[in-house]
C-alpha cells in the first residue's frame, strides 16, 4: 500500500505530488496494481460471503438462518428463511462478482499490473494514463454491480451467464448487470492492450521473448484473450440491454409464452445466439482465470525448489496453443442445447486437444521440483497444493468434454466441482500465493509465517471438504441451481453431502480470517526483509529498490540470461540474475 | 529512470511507436466487437423466414451522401496528417477542422433519418431487421461521437503538445486518423449489409 518515499527519493527528481494524486488517482503501475489487488480481494471476501449465506439454505433448507437473517429485509428473507428469488440472486452475483470483479482483477489487474513492468525491466507502463483509467472505469462497474442489490426486484438473479429469454424477463437489476458489465469489458481493453504494448515495446535490452519469465508470458497471453474475446460479450451485452430497454428481440423467439401469458414482443430472435456469445467470451475467460495463475506457480516452484523452470520453451508454446485453442472450444457449454452432433463432435474433438499443452504445462511444474532442495514458505505450499487440486479440476473436466458424458453430468453439481477445483484451490490458491510471495518487494516485510501456515493447511483441508462432495451430488443427479434439494428423493438421498459441503465452506471462511489479520498486521508489524531480494531469484522484479520507488529502477537493467538460472554447475551462488552480467 | 520508452520513436522489434501498436491493439478489438454484431446479424437474418429488403425500407439516397461525407473525411484526416509532417500547421488545423465539420455532417443526416424512423412510429421493438439497423448504427455513431471528441480535444487544449513536440502531436492524428479509417470502413460494411441487401 505505498510507494517508495521515505529511502529512494534520491532516483528521481520528483515534483511532490498531492495526496490524491499519488494515492488515489495515480498513474503509477504499482498503486494501480494494489488498488485492484485490495479491491479484488474485497470483492472476492463478498462473493465468498454469498456463498457462504446460499450454503445455509442448501444445507438446512427452509430454517431460517441464525443471527445473520435477521438483517435482511422481509422481501429477501421473511422471518430469517431466505427467499427463492433472493438465493438466485445471491447464486448469479457470486458468479459474477468472483470471475469479474475478484479472481480476473486480482490476477491481471492486481499481480499483472505490479509485476509485468518490473519484471521487463520498464519504469511503468506504456500508458499511464489509460491504465489508471482502467482502474477508475472497473471501479464504478464493481460498485454498480453491488448497488443491484437495490434495485426494484434485487440483483441479476439468471445466473452468471445470463441466459435469454430468461434474463430479458428478469427484474430491473439485469439491467444494471450489463450496464456494469459494459464498464468492466471496458476497463479490461484499456489493461489489455497496455499489457501487450508494454510487453513488446517496454522490454530491456537483452531481455528477448525467450527470456521472459513465464509469468510475463502467462499475463501477455492472458491480455490477447481480454483483448479478443471480451469484445462479443459487449456486442451481447448491448443486444440484451437493447432488448430489455428499447424493446427489441435479438434473443426472444416468436410465439415466447411466461407465466401463460403470450410475450408482446415482435419476435423472431434466438436465445441461442447469447449463448453463441456468452460462451466465446466466457470460455477463453476461463484461460484468463487460469494463466496467471499457471505464471505465478510457476515463478515460485522455481524460485523455492532452487531449480529451473522444466522446458521453459515448451511451455511458452504450450501457454500459446492454449490462447489459440481456447477460443475455439466455447460451444462444449452448450452440447445439451440442440445445436446439432456435427457442431458437438468438432467442439468435443477441440476440448481433448486443449486439454494437451494444459497438462504438458502441469507436468513441467512438477518436474520443475525434481532435484531441487526444497524450501517451504508459505507461498510454496500455495503453490504446490495448486498442482494436484488443478489436475483434480482439469481431469473431471474430461467427462464434461465428451458428450455422451455430457448429457448425464450437464449442469449439475459436478460442473459445479469440476470447475470450482479449478478456479478455487486452482487458481485462488495460485493468488494466495503470490500474494505471500510478492508480499516483501510491496511493503518491505515478509507476512507472518506461522499464520500463514494456519491459513494453508486448513483452507486446504476446507476447500477439499466443500468441493469433493459435491462430485457425488452431482452423479446422483443434483442440478447445480436448486433451491431445495431435498423435494426430490434423489436430492434428499444426498442431502449429507450436501450439508457436508456447507459446513466446509464455513470453516474455510473461518481459515480466511488468519489470512486477512496476517495481510494487514504483516504491513507494520511483519518481518522486515534485509535485502531486496530475499528469496534469491533471479528475476528483474527483485533487482528494484524494496518497495519500488516511482519509476522503479535506479538504473536501466540490462540482462544477460534467462530467467531461472537456478543451481547453474560452476556458478558462484545458487542463483543467477537476469541482471547481473557475472553469474 | 522516469521517461517511458518508444512513445515517440519507433521500435527497433515491432516498428511502431507505443501509441501506434497499441491504437492497433484497440482496432483489433473492435474488429471482434462489430463482428459479433455481423455475425447475429448474419444469424438472425438467416433464422429468420420474413426478413425484409433493406432497399425497400431505409432511404439509400440519405445513406449515399452519408458514405461520401464519411469517405471525404477520411481523405482530410490524411490531408490534415501530411500536412502536420511537411510542417504546416495551420493547414493541418484547417483540414481536421473540415474532418470534424464532416463528422457533425454525417451525425445530422443520420439524426433526420432516425427522425424520419420514429415519426413513422418505426423503433427497434417493430421487428429485428429494425433492432438491428438501429443497434448497428446507433453503435457506429456512437463511435463518431467518440471521434469527433479526440479531434476536438487535439485540436483544442489537446494541442498545446504541437509547440512542444510536433513529431509526438503528429503521431497523435495519426492513431487519432487511424481509428477515424476504422469508423468509416465499418460503414463501408454496413451501408450494403444494411440498406442493399
Amino acid at each position: 500500500m505505498s510507494v517508495a518515499h521515505e529511502t529512494h527519493d534520491d532516483h528521481g527528481h520528483h515534483v511532490e505530488l498531492p495526496f490524491w494524486r499519488k494515492y488515489v488517482f495515480s498513474t503509477d503501475h504499482k498503486v494501480i496494481g494494489i488498488q485492484y489487488a485490495v479491491t479484488a480481494l474485497f470483492f472476492l471476501l463478498f462473493g465468498f460471503t454469498l456463498m457462504m449465506m446460499m450454503r445455509w439454505q442448501l444445507a438446512y433448507p427452509g430454517q431460517p438462518m441464525p443471527l445473520i437473517g435477521t438483517f435482511f429485509s422481509e422481501a429477501n428473507m421473511p422471518g430469517g428463511i431466505m427467499v427463492p428469488e433472493f438465493y438466485n440472486q445471491l447464486g448469479a452475483m457470486h458468479g459474477t462478482i468472483m470471475v469479474f470483479l475478484g479472481v480476473v482483477p486480482l490476477a491481471v489487474g492486481g499481480f499483472g499490473n505490479y509485476v509485468l513492468p518490473l519484471q521487463v525491466g520498464a519504469p511503468d507502463m506504456s500508458f499511464p494514463k489509460l491504465n489508471m483509467a482502467s482502474y477508475w472505469v472497473f471501479l464504478p462497474g464493481g460498485l454498480i454491480m453491488l448497488a443491484s442489490f437495490y434495485a426494484e426486484g434485487g440483483a441479476a438473479q439468471s445466473g452468471w451467464t445470463s441466459y435469454s429469454p430468461l434474463s430479458n424477463t428478469a427484474p430491473a437489476g439485469q439491467t444494471w448487470w450489463l450496464i456494469g458489465m459494459i464498464f468492466l469489458i471496458t476497463s479490461s481493453l484499456l489493461g489489455s492492450v497496455n499489457f501487450i504494448v508494454t510487453t513488446i515495446q517496454l522490454r530491456v535490452e537483452g531481455l528477448s521473448f525467450f527470456r521472459l519469465p513465464f509469468f510475463t508470458w502467462a499475463q501477455f497471453v492472458t491480455a490477447f484473450l481480454l483483448l479478443l474475446a471480451f469484445p462479443p460479450l459487449e456486442a451481447a451485452g448491448v443486444m440484451q440491454l437493447m432488448d430489455r430497454v428499447a424493446g427489441s428481440s435479438f434473443f426472444l423467439p416468436s410465439g415466447l409464452v411466461i407465466s401463460g401469458q403470450l410475450l408482446d414482443v415482435a419476435g423472431g430472435g434466438n436465445p441461442l445466439l447469447w449463448q453463441h456469445l456468452f460462451w466465446f467470451l466466457a470460455h477463453p475467460e476461463v484461460y484468463v482465470l487460469i494463466l496467471p495463475a499457471l505464471g505465478i506457480v510457476s515463478e515460485i516452484i522455481t524460485v523455492n525448489s532452487r531449480r529451473p523452470l522444466w522446458g521453459y520453451r515448451t511451455l511458452v508454446y504450450s501457454i500459446i496453443s492454449l490462447g489459440f485453442l481456447s477460443f475455439i472450444v466455447w460451444a462444449h457449454h452448450m452440447f445439451m442445447t440442440g445445436m446439432g452432433t456435427a457442431m458437438s463432435n468438432f467442439f468435443q474433438t477441440t476440448t481433448m486437444i486443449i486439454s494437451i499443452p494444459s497438462v504438458i504445462i502441469l507436468t513441467a511444474l512438477a518436474l520443475s521440483l525434481n532435484g531441487g532442495s526444497i524450501r517451504f514458505p508459505t507461498s510454496m505450499l500455495f503453490a504446490l497444493a495448486f498442482i494436484p487440486m488443478f489436475a483434480i479440476g482439469g481431469l473431471t473436466g474430461l467427462p464434461l468434454g465428451l458428450t455422451a458424458a455430457d448429457l448425464h453430468l450437464h449442469d449439475t453439481y459436478y460442473v459445479i466441482a469440476h470447475f470450482h477445483y479449478v478456479v478455487a484451490p486452482g487458481t485462488v490458491f495460485a493468488l494466495l500465493a503470490g500474494v505471500y510471495h510478492w508480499y516483501p518487494k510491496v511493503t518491505g516485510r515478509k507476512m507472518n509465517e506461522a499464520l500463514g501456515k494456519l491459513h494453508f493447511w486448513i483452507s486446504l483441508i476446507g476447500i477439499n471438504v466443500v468441493f469433493m462432495p459435491m462430485f457425488f451430488v452431482g452423479m446422483a443427479g443434483v442440478s447445480r441451481r436448486l433451491y431445495d434439494q431435498t423435494q426430490y428423493a434423489y436430492g434428499a438421498q444426498v442431502q449429507g453431502l450436501t450439508a457436508m459441503s456447507s459446513w466446509g465452506a464455513w470453516f474455510l471462511g473461518a481459515a480466511q480470517i488468519f489470512f486477512i489479520i496476517n495481510f494487514f498486521w504483516s504491513r507494520k508489524n511483519g518481518e522486515k526483509v534485509e535485502s531486496d531480494n530475499p528469496w534469491n531469484a533471479t528475476t528483474l522484479e527483485w533487482a528494484t529498490p524494496t518497495p519500488p520507488p516511482h519509476g522503479n529502477f535506479p538504473e536501466v537493467p540490462k540482462v544477460y540470461r534467462g530467467p531461472y538460472e537456478y543451481s547453474v554447475p560452476g556458478a558462484k551462488s545458487d542463483f543467477s540474475p537476469q541482471h547481473v552480467e557475472e553469474g | 529512470m522516469d521517461e517511458i520508452p518508444y512513445t515517440v520513436k519507433p521500435h527497433p522489434l515491432s516498428g511502431l511507436y507505443s501509441g501506434k501498436l497499441g491504437i492497433w491493439l484497440f482496432l483489433a478489438s473492435e474488429v471482434m466487437l462489430f463482428g459479433a454484431l455481423f455475425s447475429s446479424y448474419i444469424l438472425l437474418r438467416v433464422g429468420s423466414d420474413s426478413w425484409p429488403v433493406g432497399s425497400e425500407l431505409l432511404n439509400i439516397p440519405l445513406a449515399m451522401l452519408n458514405t461520401f461525407i464519411l469517405i471525404i473525411s477520411s481523405v482530410t484526416v490524411v490531408l490534415g496528417w501530411a500536412s502536420l509532417k511537411l510542417g504546416e500547421h495551420g493547414k493541418a488545423k484547417m483540414y481536421l477542422w473540415v474532418t470534424v465539420l464532416l463528422a457533425f455532417g454525417f451525425l445530422i443526416v443520420k439524426g433526420f433519418e432516425y427522425g424520419a424512423k420514429f415519426s413513422h412510429h418505426i423503433s427497434p421493438a417493430t421487428n429485428n431487421f429494425y433492432a438491428t439497423y438501429f443497434t448497428m448504427t446507433g453503435l457506429h455513431g456512437l463511435h463518431i461521437v467518440g471521434g469527433i471528441a479526440v479531434f476536438v480535444y487535439l485540436l483544442t487544449s489537446g494541442s498545446k503538445l504541437l509547440e512542444e513536440n510536433p513529431e509526438h502531436y503528429t503521431n497523435r492524428i495519426e492513431c487519432a486518423g487511424l481509428y477515424w479509417h476504422f469508423v468509416d470502413l465499418v460503414w463501408i460494411f454496413l451501408f450494403p449489409a444494411l440498406y442493399l441487401l
